[in-house]
Parts: C-alpha cells; sequence; structure tokens
C-alpha cells in the first residue's frame, strides 16, 4: 500500500504526523502549565496534593509524547535530529534536565525519608513547568526564524581537512540559547513571544483541565480568576507572533533549482495557497476561544474540550506552513542552502514505508489511551481519594 | 593531520557511558518486577486471597519508586544520539531512528498509559481489567526493551542495509533483516533473561531481610517461592543465551572475544580462563601484551564456545591487529589503507558528479564499492593501529565477573527455593544474609554485562563503518564537561533519594500476616 506512493507523498505523510505529534505535545503542556500552578491555586497542603495528583495521572502522556516526538523526528527526518540536537546543545539539554525533575518528582514528594524534601520536589516541578514550556516554545519558533548552521556532508570524507569529519555544525559557539537574543530581524522577539505563549496556553489548559478534573470548590474558584489573566496574556503573545510571523520573510524553497530563498510573507502565502490549512488554522483558533468562552462567561466546567482540541489543530496548521508548499522547516540564516526541507533530511523511501506500516497502529493507541483516559476520569477527584489511596502522590 | 579533537570524543563516550550506566540500574528492576507482579496478581486474581493482593500492592510500590527514575534517565538516553552523537545519528539514522520510533508508539504509550491504571485503578476498573492493565505494563516495558536492544544489535553486527552513495549515508533495505538479526535476537534474550534474574534476586533479598527481622513472614515466603522459580528458569536461559551471544560476538567481532577472553595470541583449541588476573608487568619485548597470572584454564573451551569446534582456530588480539596469514586474516593496517581508499574514491565520485564526468564517477563509485566493508577504518589513516584494540583489562574482567555470578545465582536459587518450599528457613539465618548480600552483586553483574558489551566493541559505534571519532556532535569539549557533571549530579541525588525512600518504604512494610492484622499496606 505505502511503497506505491512517492517519495514526496510519504515525506508529506511524515511530516503530517511528526507534526500531529507537536500538536499534541504542546496541548498536552497542561501538565507543564498545571506544575506552575500549584501554589497558586493551592492554599493548603491538601489542595496542593489534589492538584498534583490531578496532573500525575497524565504527566506520562506528556513525557512519552516527547519521546515519541523525538523518536518520530529521528526515523522520519534523521539530518533535522542530528543537525538540531547536535546543535543547539544548550536549548534541548536544558529542556532534557527539566523533564528529567519532573519524571521523580510526582512519585518522591510525598514519600518518607525522600532526601531532597516536598518543597525541592514542587520546585523541580515548577522549573519542569517553566523551562519546558518555555524552550519548547522557543525552539519551535526558530522553525521560521531560522538558526544558524551549516550542513556539508563532504565533511566526512575530507580527511586531510583541519575540520572534525562531521557534516553538521552549529556557527555560535552558544548553541542554541543565541535563539533568545539574536536582533537580526528581531528573531528574539518572536521567538520569546511564541515561548511566552506557549508558556501561558499551558497554564491556561491546565485552568480549564482542572475544572473538569477536579471536584474542590476553592481551587475551582482561584482557577477562574486565574484564567483570564492567563488567557490575556497568552492572547497577547500569541496574536503578536502570529501576526508578526505573516508580515515576516519565510524561508522559500524553489522547486526546480532546490535553492533556498527568502520570500517576503511566505507564511501568509502558504496559508492562501493551501486554504484547507487555514480553515485548520482558524477552527483552531476559535475552538481555543471558545473554550475559554465556555469556561469564563458560561462557567461551565467544559471548556477544555474545545480549547484541548483547538490548540492541536492551531499548533497542526502551523507545523503544516513551516513544512509544505516548498518551505525550509528548519531554516539556516548562516548559509541558506543548509536549510533543511522535509525532502532533503528525510528518511529513504524504504524507510519511510515501513515506518507507514507501523502508523497504522496510531489509532489503537489512540483508542486504549481514550479507554484509559475515560475509566480514570469517571469522577472527579476530590481530597477524600486521595486521602484514602495508597498510592497517592 | 591532527584534525580529531580527541578530548570531545572521550567526553562524549563518558557522558553516554554514565547515562546508560545509571540508567541500566533501574531498568533490569522494571523489567523483572513488572513480571513478577503480574504473576502474583493473577495468582490473587484466580485464588480471590486478599493477602497476595496485599503482597502484589507491595511490591508495585517499590516498582513505582524504582520506575520513575528510570524513566527520568531513559529520555537522556533517546537524545543524546542527537545531542552528543549527531554524526551518527545522520549516517545511520535511516536505519537507527525506526526502531526508536517503533519503541514509542508501541511500547511506551503501552506502558505510560496501563500503569496509571495499574497503579490508582484499583476501585475505578473491574479485578480483571486491571490484571489485564498490569500484564500490559510488563509486555510493554519489555517490548521497549526488545525495540533498543534491536537498535544496538544493529550497531554491533550492521545488515539489512546498504550506502547510498547520492545521499551519502546508509539505508535499510530489508527491516526484517534488521528485526531479526541473531545478533539482536541474542542480546535481546539475554539481556531480558539476566533482567528477571535481577528482578528475582531482589525480590528474594527483601524477603529474606523479613525473614531476617521476624516480619511479613507469610508475605516473604510466598514471594520467595515465586521468585526463585521465575527466577531460576530465567538464570537458565541467560546462560543459554549468553552462549549464543559468544558465538554471534566470535563471528561478528573476533577483537571483542579476544578482549573479554584476554587472548593476545590466537590459538587452536584455545583454553578459556576460568580465573585470571593481570600482573600489570609487560614484556619489554612484547610491549602489546599484558600478562595474565594465576590464571585457572579450562583447555579448549574457548575454542568451542566461540565456534562450536574444540579444534577452532580463535585469533588473538595480535592476529587482529597484525594479521594471520595462515587463517586469511588481514591486518588492521591493510584494513585502513581499504577503508581510506573507500572514503577518497567516494569523494572522488561526488566530485565527478559534479562537474558531470560520468565514466570518472562509475570508475569512483567501484572502488568504494570494493573496499566499502572497511570505510570505517579509514579514519585511522596515519594513525596507531593499537587505537583500534578496546580496553582489555576492562573487558576481561567485567566478562569474568558476569559469568561467575551468574553461575553462583543458579545454586542460590535452587537454595532459595528448596528451604522455602519446605519452609525451613529457621535454622538458616546465613542463608537469608546470603540472599540479602546478593541483591548488589546481581546490580554488578548487570553493569559488568553491558561493560563488556560496549567497551569490547570500541572503537566502533557502527561495527567496522564508523568509528567513535567520526560519530560525535561538533561542540565544544568544555560543554560536554559541563552536562557530564550536572548529569552525574543529578543523577546522584536522584539515585540517593531512591534508595532511601525504598529502604523506608521496606522498613515501614507491614502485610498482614496469619498471626498479624495490621490492615494492608501502610
Amino acid at each position: 500500500m505505502f511503497e506505491t506512493l512517492s517519495h514526496t507523498a510519504l515525506q508529506e505523510y511524515w511530516w503530517f504526523l511528526a507534526s500531529l505529534l507537536g500538536a499534541l505535545l504542546v496541548f498536552l503542556l497542561f501538565v507543564q502549565g498545571g506544575q506552575t500552578l500549584i501554589y497558586k491555586l493551592g492554599k493548603t497542603a491538601d489542595e496542593r496534593n489534589i492538584i498534583v495528583n490531578s496532573l500525575g495521572r497524565k504527566w506520562e502522556f506528556t513525557f512519552t509524547t516527547l519521546v515519541t516526538f523525538g523518536g518520530a523526528m529521528f526515523a522520519s527526518f534523521p539530518l533535522f535530529y542530528s543537525t538540531s540536537f547536535g546543535g543547539a546543545y544548550w536549548v534541548w539539554m536544558a529542556i532534557l534536565f527539566a523533564f528529567i525533575l519532573q519524571a521523580v518528582s510526582y512519585e518522591y514528594r510525598r514519600k518518607p525519608n525522600n532526601f531532597l524534601g516536598e518543597k525541592t520536589y514542587d520546585v523541580f516541578l515548577f522549573i519542569n513547568g517553566l523551562i519546558g514550556a518555555v524552550l519548547l516554545g522557543v525552539a519551535v519558533s526558530t522553525f521560521f526564524t531560522g538558526s544558524e548552521f551549516s550542513v556539508d556532508k563532504m565533511n566526512i570524507l575530507n580527511l586531510s581537512s583541519e575540520k572534525m569529519p562531521i557534516i553538521s555544525s552549529w556557527e555560535t559557539s552558544w548553541h542554541g540559547l543565541e535563539a533568545v537574543w539574536t536582533t537580526a530581524h528581531l528573531a528574539f522577539l518572536q521567538n520569546l513571544a511564541l515561548g511566552l505563549a506557549v508558556f501561558f496556553l499551558a497554564r491556561v489548559l491546565a485552568l480549564l483541565y482542572f475544572q473538569r478534573n477536579i471536584d474542590h470548590k476553592e481551587i475551582i474558584e482561584r482557577t477562574r480568576k486565574s484564567l483570564i489573566t492567563n488567557a490575556i496574556i497568552f492572547l497577547v503573545f500569541f496574536l503578536f507572533w502570529l501576526i508578526r510571523l505573516m508580515l515576516i520573510d519565510g524561508f522559500a524553497v524553489n522547486p526546480d533549482t532546490k535553492e533556498v530563498f527568502l520570500e517576503p510573507s511566505k507564511y501568509l502565502h502558504n496559508l492562501l495557497e493551501m486554504p484547507l490549512v487555514l480553515i485548520i488554522l482558524l477552527v483552531g483558533i476559535i475552538g481555543v476561544l471558545w473554550g475559554l468562552f465556555v469556561s469564563i462567561v458560561k462557567k461551565k466546567d467544559t471548556g477544555i474540550w474545545f480549547a484541548g482540541p483547538g490548540t492541536v489543530l492551531t499548533v497542526l496548521a502551523l507545523f503544516m506552513i513551516a513544512g509544505y508548499n516548498n518551505t525550509a522547516f528548519y531554516p539556516s540564516t548562516f548559509d541558506l542552502n543548509s536549510s533543511l526541507t522535509i525532502a532533503n533530511s528525510s528518511s529513504s523511501h524504504f524507510t519511510l514505508t515501513v515506518m507507514s506500516y507501523v502508523s497504522l497502529m496510531i489509532p489503537f493507541v489512540l483508542a486504549y489511551i481514550i479507554y484509559a483516559w475515560r475509566a480514570m476520569d469517571k469522577k472527579k477527584i476530590t481530597s477524600e481519594e486521595i486521602n484514602s489511596d495508597s498510592h497517592s502522590y | 593531520m591532527e584534525h580529531i579533537d580527541w578530548g570531545l570524543v572521550d567526553w562524549s563516550r563518558a557522558q553516554f557511558a554514565l547515562t546508560a550506566l545509571y540508567h541500566w540500574i533501574f531498568v533490569p528492576l522494571t523489567l523483572g518486577l513488572s513480571f513478577i507482579i503480574a504473576i502474583m496478581e493473577s495468582i490473587y486474581v484466580k485464588t480471590g486471597n486478599p493477602e497476595w493482593k496485599r503482597i502484589t500492592k507491595f511490591w508495585m510500590k517499590l516498582f513505582g519508586i524504582n520506575f520513575a527514575i528510570g524513566v527520568a534517565t531513559g529520555i537522556i538516553l533517546e537524545f543524546e544520539f542527537g545531542t552528543n552523537w549527531s554524526n551518527y545519528s545522520w549516517f545511520v539514522g535511516d536505519i537507527f531512528g525506526a526502531p526508536l520510533a517503533i519503541e514509542g508508539i508501541m511500547a511506551f504509550f503501552l506502558e505510560s498509559t496501563f500503569i496509571a491504571i495499574m497503579f490508582f485503578g484499583w476501585k475505578k476498573v473491574s479485578k480483571k481489567m486491571h490484571l489485564w492493565s498490569s500484564w500490559l505494563v510488563a509486555i510493554g516495558s519489555n517490548l521497549s526493551g526488545l525495540w533498543i536492544l534491536v537498535a544496538n544489535g544493529w550497531m554491533q553486527n550492521p545488515i539489512g542495509m546498504h550506502f547510498n552513495p547520492e545521499t551519502v549515508r546508509n539505508e535499510m533495505n530489508n527491516f526484517w533483516e534488521v528485526l531479526f538479526n541473531p545478533v539482536a535476537v541474542n542480546k535481546f534474550l539475554h539481556t531480558i533473561s539476566s533482567a528477571y534474574v535481577l528482578a528475582a534476586i531482589f525480590v528474594i533479598g527483601i524477603s529474606a531481610w523479613f525473614l531476617i527481622k521476624n516480619r511479613n513472614t507469610a508475605l516473604s515466603k510466598k514471594s520467595m517461592i515465586v521468585a526463585s522459580v521465575f527466577g531460576f528458569f530465567s538464570i537458565l536461559f541467560t546462560i543459554i543465551t549468553g552462549d549464543g551471544s559468544a558465538k554471534e560476538v566470535a563471528k561478528h567481532q573476533p577483537m571483542k572475544l579476544a578482549a573479554m577472553e584476554g587472548l593476545y595470541q590466537g590459538q587452536r583449541q584455545a583454553p578459556l580462563t576460568a580465573i585470571g588476573f593481570f600482573s600489570g608487568k609487560t614484556d619489554p619485548n612484547n610491549p602489546e601484551e599484558q600478562k595474565l597470572v594465576f590464571n585457572l584454564e579450562i583447555p579448549s573451551a574457548l575454542s568451542y564456545m566461540a565456534f562450536a569446534d574444540f579444534d577452532a582456530f580463535v585469533p588473538g588480539i595480535k592476529d587482529l591487529v597484525h594479521g594471520n596469514k595462515e587463517y586469511g586474516i588481514i591486518s588492521y593496517q591493510e584494513k585502513i589503507d581499504k577503508g581510506k581508499k573507500a572514503i577518497d574514491a567516494l569523494a572522488a565520485y561526488k566530485t565527478a558528479k559534479k562537474e558531470n564526468k560520468p565514466e570518472i564517477a562509475d570508475t569512483a563509485l567501484k572502488i568504494f564499492n570494493e573496499n566499502f566493508k572497511y570505510f570505517g577504518y579509514g579514519y585511522y589513516f596515519g594513525k596507531d593501529t593499537q587505537l583500534l584494540v578496546p580496553d582489555v583489562k576492562m573487558s576481561f574482567y567485567s566478562f569474568h565477573i558476569m559469568v561467575a555470578l551468574g553461575f553462583y545465582f543458579v545454586l542460590l536459587f535452587i537454595l532459595i527455593y528448596l528451604f522455602a518450599y519446605k519452609n525451613k528457613f529457621q535454622n538458616k539465618k546465613w542463608l537469608l544474609w546470603v540472599a540479602l548480600w546478593t541483591i548488589p552483586l546481581a546490580y554488578i553483574a548487570q553493569e559488568a554485562g553491558w561493560i563488556v558489551a560496549e567497551v569490547g566493541r570500541q572503537p566502533w559505534v557502527i561495527q567496522d563503518l564508523l568509528p567513535n571519532i567520526a560519530a560525535v556532535s561538533q561542540i565544544d569539549q568544555s560543554s560536554v564537561q559541563i552536562t557530564f557533571f550536572l548529569f552525574l549530579a543529578v543523577f546522584t541525588a536522584l539515585l540517593i533519594a531512591e534508595i532511601k525512600i525504598m529502604l523506608t518504604q521496606i522498613k515501614k512494610a507491614k502485610i498482614s500476616d496469619t498471626n498479624e492484622n495490621t490492615g494492608g499496606t501502610k
């Protein structure tokens, strides 16, 4: 079935799947957002435990999605994996450290004799929430603003050169951190705006999730207050980023020569030339806004049902305009023609075919996740439940 | 021509070794204990005896503490392929990435979804569904083991692929060959069965401590019976697959085998060194060789272990480095020259293609194809061939420690089963202490196994095709040093936390016995 598809079709299919995973990851970052609200919403130890346990049943989904996103990018676009991870070393390392801290904190925070103390583990959760969300946002923004790297496959064939035989090299010594201070084309503003937008979106989603998941009057009241502020800040950063994205020069690929060049308003053109993507983006944004409306104005607890899928659609559309329609999804500002496109960074036809068969498992995975999630969330979390459970966090 | 940043290579290796060794402290227990828990819960569901439910929950608690830190160290490993081995990720990403992605889709979601039900679903789903969840966690974690070991096995024996000169990388052309790679199959079976052994020893050791303290005796005896049976069959399987692994090593990585055995001079009817120590002295006339002393040898056993033939020739380190015409072994220098030819021919091919000179390109491609087998050796052109020899002492000692401990575990499982079954531990306190102190030995055996596998294959990241010097990322050595020490500090702090939490949970565990009724796990 898949073997009959062209290499380009497979690359597009895999870019879609990677984008979907990335989009699901951004939605699932509500766990990270929630971790930065534990002390804001929980004034007593009991309240904080409810919040942590509510998040604690979901954190592994976010974590697993991040790992799978990494694996999928490795398998389908290995040149991206090697160039970005090996180049933007400090950004990825900072994200990874934040996730190490998270993985133990739920399980260890309230266990007796836990060496570092409950407060430390709660701080770990906060750090993960802040750094994880902001830096992932910044990293994604560089898909549109570019980074300073070069790729030359001949490097490994030149044994007499002064260079190491390595094909990808980052051309600034800051290895990724420069994304937050690169002034050319005001890239730092754009990158930081998306980082902060993702961070506040994660908090917004967390607040909506709590409203649906927790049965505790005081906590829910606080989520309602907090939601308005976080939603406003999120919208300011996100709209700033999105509007600027429509105006900046994008990294276009000449379909005949494969040369990369700067095209004014490239990302706006992509939306207009791919109306389906534009519709996905608009439906997504409306979904998020409707979710906010349902919660803030109608005072219902179902906001997450709209804002969650809305987030997924919005991010999906953004990844699509980064990769489709002759666009370089991981551009190099150092050397335009080192930029990565879904065509020049992908795996072979054979590997993408094999992986496409593997992707047929995804609906089953989603089905059992939904089953398990529903089974666990039939009833909202209460203080009594946590205090009677021998395995609460 | 000193363009290799050796410090960067060494620190990158150190960082990967650090994360892998830390990760491997936690994973074997997860792999094995998940099955032991599933078996115990099955007994509970079958018999309806609440005692078994409490036993299951107790081990599940320890499982959770251990699982969390395994996850924390695991994420680093996956991303380190990119952050620290970027050239590798690109050179073979077409093959190596697939098992990693499949691991995520097939195994990690299974594990992480059903672990939530396993821990929190006792009152939310039916008994049967809960049991299913526990089994699925065990299956999920073991499946993740399968895929990562398929990936590792492929690095040791790269098959199911070809080199594509257009993209200048290796590409997969047979998925089933990658999956059913005999090195990978043996490695998977050997690794997971050894993990079950560790989990069994963990359960037996802690149960022994309870018996010494005269607490939770019903839990302990029941646990010991389950664990000793599980452990006994696992260790037998570990030994069988270990033998299979040795034969694969002999076939594909003769240098690793020679290093494991400290064999410098190849011979027919090669003896297996059962015990031996390096004297630390070298013969001035023979500086390459390190002498073994106090060694106890089993005649012809190495020939048999490697080739299932008591008379077979086993090449030594010197035969491999300098070549041995009698047995058709070419020297490393010849391989380096051929590798250099392959690299130069590929460069010529690429240039000719660019300049549109098809004839030159064809000739160059022909030379490349003839010499590709030795591609990786080319990176050692003009360098000392001794750089291609792994750390012999480390390989030798790790291998021997692992094997000796493996045979000791067989004996332990038999004794524990006999005494637990006959309920005769009263006068056998010494055996209980031995069982308790075997726990650290099981961890040592595990780590030793990985040291053999990974140190013994140096300097190859991909056997014969990509050495570590051409696999790293282009970053500063100091950056890797900083992250190395950060990892060291964080992992060590978390390990201390894990051990403290676990010991506290064990010490305060009160699982109701027939004589004592304290109302469940607290």
